[in-house]
């Protein structure tokens, strides 16, 4: 912008340089020019900013922000589906084997390498608390609900595009990329799981 | 506009030629689509479909304006307000099966004007810019159509977002908070439901704005033509009117009573039975398919199981996205000179074998994903981009075309010289023509 140089104007008096600098240098035209145009550039992208951020999760969005549950009913082998921030989230209380099936596989070879024990809470293995969404493009897993296919691994598997969760929610087949997301959660109780 | 023997608009009486000195649209119209716009001669239905591609987008804005002042974009009522539309609101079913087929039809139309630009090379120079912002539109219509089809929030509609926004959260690092500032939450809801809206209302005036930019960059060459010859002598051109407004006029006939089949008889036929069950963010339909002009892209995303250097999921949104994306780059990629496949024998049979191979893609897209089904979008998806990248720029180079017609003239006319004559010229009076130019 605003650099095409101008025929030489008559010398004023109080621009002694405006000649002297013809051809090269900062003249004060390129500077005011520049200036504007910058101080322009601020406040376009100043006033850009509210309709960007609007789009951003909203406070009634963000308030969700925790959920307790009670756990006391899922026996061994059961799992319920319960929501966190609009999304479900997959309770699971592991039986004997799922933990011994989890804790035999050789951590190295997997996609996302990580144990059972990353995945859980000290002391309470047999509770895998996981987000039911698989982490290719967002579906929720099957195998939660009684009957429902856990894949070859025994855990969920995701029918939107065949992705294969063993029975710690890690990936082992298909293309999703990563093990299925273990969110912020404690035990408030014995009983209870307070997500988030 | 583009040959100097375009006939000038002359004003038909007082009020026009008043008109014409202070807003010119009359003249902008008659240089661009009517007797001033001289066309090849020899264009085949083919090239009807540009203009039913328009005629597509503008029933699309007419239906979708007046669906707009029925429609809730309320996450809680949208599926309600769509069955209102359908029972309650009077000729609403009409308009929304109208707009519901509507964009079929329009991407129908569309991939077939694809295809022709692709068989007679209308990607070559001059007229790049011309297939360029063609892409352009392409892209914007399947923005649309994504947007549009999750404003009835049922279950496909909302899996269809889910899935759709999650090609972000591939991206490295910034994927998943972009993720969520595009879907203004974790998981899409209102105010995923409410922007849709707002931009699928949008974007189809966008896309009118590129169509008329891409007239605009049509009419500096001219329409190209079969034998991809360019235009010699007004021997080789008519006036776009009347001779192609008729030949559109007939073209558009049957274009419409095909799409009223739909309409009326088969309304359902290309939708998705489980998009009649309101969304449930906490149910994942068993199989989940999109709108049949995706199902191509969708094979490919599917194809990439096995990471290599990136992950898997990165590999399949990345094709998918570049499989659009190369067809910007086909100028460079497609050497050969001759533009239209028919004196093109190598390049012909690969041409069909695209076809085919874009139709297996499309079948894998829908399929329940098996082993076979897997391997079958796996070797379509490779072809798919070894066509572009490979076969393409080898053909070009060591193909021999057949000859070329001297003219489309001669290529119409066979050498029958007397009927050659330009058109509404007496046959001993081709010097008259020169006085027709500027
Ligand atoms: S979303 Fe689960 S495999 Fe694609």
């Amino acid at each position: 912008m605003a650099t095409v140089e101008q025929p030489s104007q008559p010398t004023m008096p109080g621009e002694p340089q405006a000649d002297a600098a013809h051809g090269a240098g900062v003249r004060r035209r390129d500077f005011i020019n520049i200036a504007a145009v910058s101080f322009a550039g601020v406040g376009a992208a100043v006033a850009v900013a509210p309709l960007l951020i609007q789009m951003s999760p909203d406070a009634s969005v963000r308030a969700l922000s925790s959920t307790e549950v009670d756990v006391s009913k899922i026996q061994p082998g059961q799992g319920i589906k319960t929501v966190w921030r609009k999304q479900p989230v997959f309770i699971r209380n592991l039986t004997p084997q799922d933990i011994q099936a989890a804790a035999s596989v050789e951590v190295g070879g997997l996609r996302d390498p990580q144990t059972l024990a990353d995945r859980t809470k000290p002391g309470k293995q047999n509770w895998l608390v996981t987000l039911g969404v698989c982490t290719h493009l967002g579906c929720v897993p099957l195998g939660i609900g009684e009957g429902e296919n856990k894949g070859e691994y025994g855990g969920y598997f995701c029918p939107c595009h065949g992705s294969h969760y063993d029975t710690a929610g890690r990936i082992r087949k298909g293309p999703a990329p990563t093990n299925l997301v273990v969110p912020e959660y404690e035990f408030a109780s014995d009983t209870v799981v307070r997500i988030g | 506009m583009s040959f100097a023997w375009a006939k000038p608009y002359e004003p038909k009486n007082n009020f026009m030629k008043w008109l014409d000195e202070r807003l010119p649209v009359p003249r902008l119209v008659y240089g661009a689509v009517g007797g001033g716009y001289p066309v090849p001669r020899n264009l085949n239905y083919f090239w009807n479909f540009g203009v039913l591609a328009g005629l597509a987008l503008l029933i699309q804005i007419i239906t979708g304006i007046v669906l707009g002042m029925h429609y809730y974009s309320y996450a809680g009522g949208a599926f309600e307000s769509v069955e209102r539309i359908m029972r309650d609101v009077n000729a609403g079913w009409v308009l929304r099966y109208v707009h519901q087929n509507g964009a079929s039809f329009f991407f129908a139309i569309v991939y077939i004007h694809i295809f022709r630009g692709l068989y007679y090379g209308s990607y070559k120079a001059p007229r790049e810019m011309v297939w360029m912002l063609g892409i352009v539109i392409y892209l914007l219509m399947m923005a649309t159509a994504f947007m549009g089809y999750v404003l009835p929030w049922g279950q496909m509609s909302y899996w269809g977002a889910q899935v759709i926004t999650g090609f972000f959260s591939a991206i490295p690092i910034v994927g998943e908070p972009l993720r969520v500032f595009l879907l203004g939450g974790y998981a899409p809801d209102q105010a995923a439901l409410t922007r849709f809206f707002s931009l699928h209302y949008l974007l189809p005036f966008i896309i009118s704005a590129v169509v008329i930019l891409k007239i605009w960059a049509l009419h500096i060459p001219g329409s190209s033509n079969p034998t991809g010859v360019d235009v010699k002598d007004e021997k080789d051109t008519l006036p776009f009117h009347p001779f192609y407004t008729a030949k559109d006029g007939f073209g558009i006939g049957v274009a419409l009573i095909l799409f009223s089949i739909f309409v009326f008889f088969l309304p359902y036929s290309l939708g998705h039975p489980d998009n009649y069950v309101e969304a449930n963010p906490l149910v994942t339909p068993a199989h989940i398919v999109p709108e049949w002009y995706f199902w191509p892209f969708y094979a490919i995303l599917r194809a990439f199981t096995v990471d290599f250097i990136l992950p898997a999921k990165l590999w399949g949104v990345l094709a998918m996205f570049a499989s659009i994306l190369l067809l910007f780059f086909l100028t460079w990629l497609d050497r050969s000179p001759v533009r239209s496949t028919s004196y093109r024998p190598a390049y012909k049979i690969f041409f069909w074998v695209l076809v085919l191979d874009v139709m297996v893609l499309g079948y894998a897209g829908q399929a329940h994903i098996t082993p076979f089904t897997l391997a079958l979008s796996q070797v379509a998806a490779a072809y798919y981009f070894a066509h572009f990248l490979i076969i393409l720029p080898l053909v070009s180079k060591f193909e021999k075309p057949l000859p070329l017609p001297t003219s489309i003239s001669h290529s119409v006319l066979h050498g029958e010289k007397e009927e050659s004559a330009p058109f509404g010229l007496t046959r001993t009076g081709p010097a008259a023509a020169p006085a027709a130019a500027e």
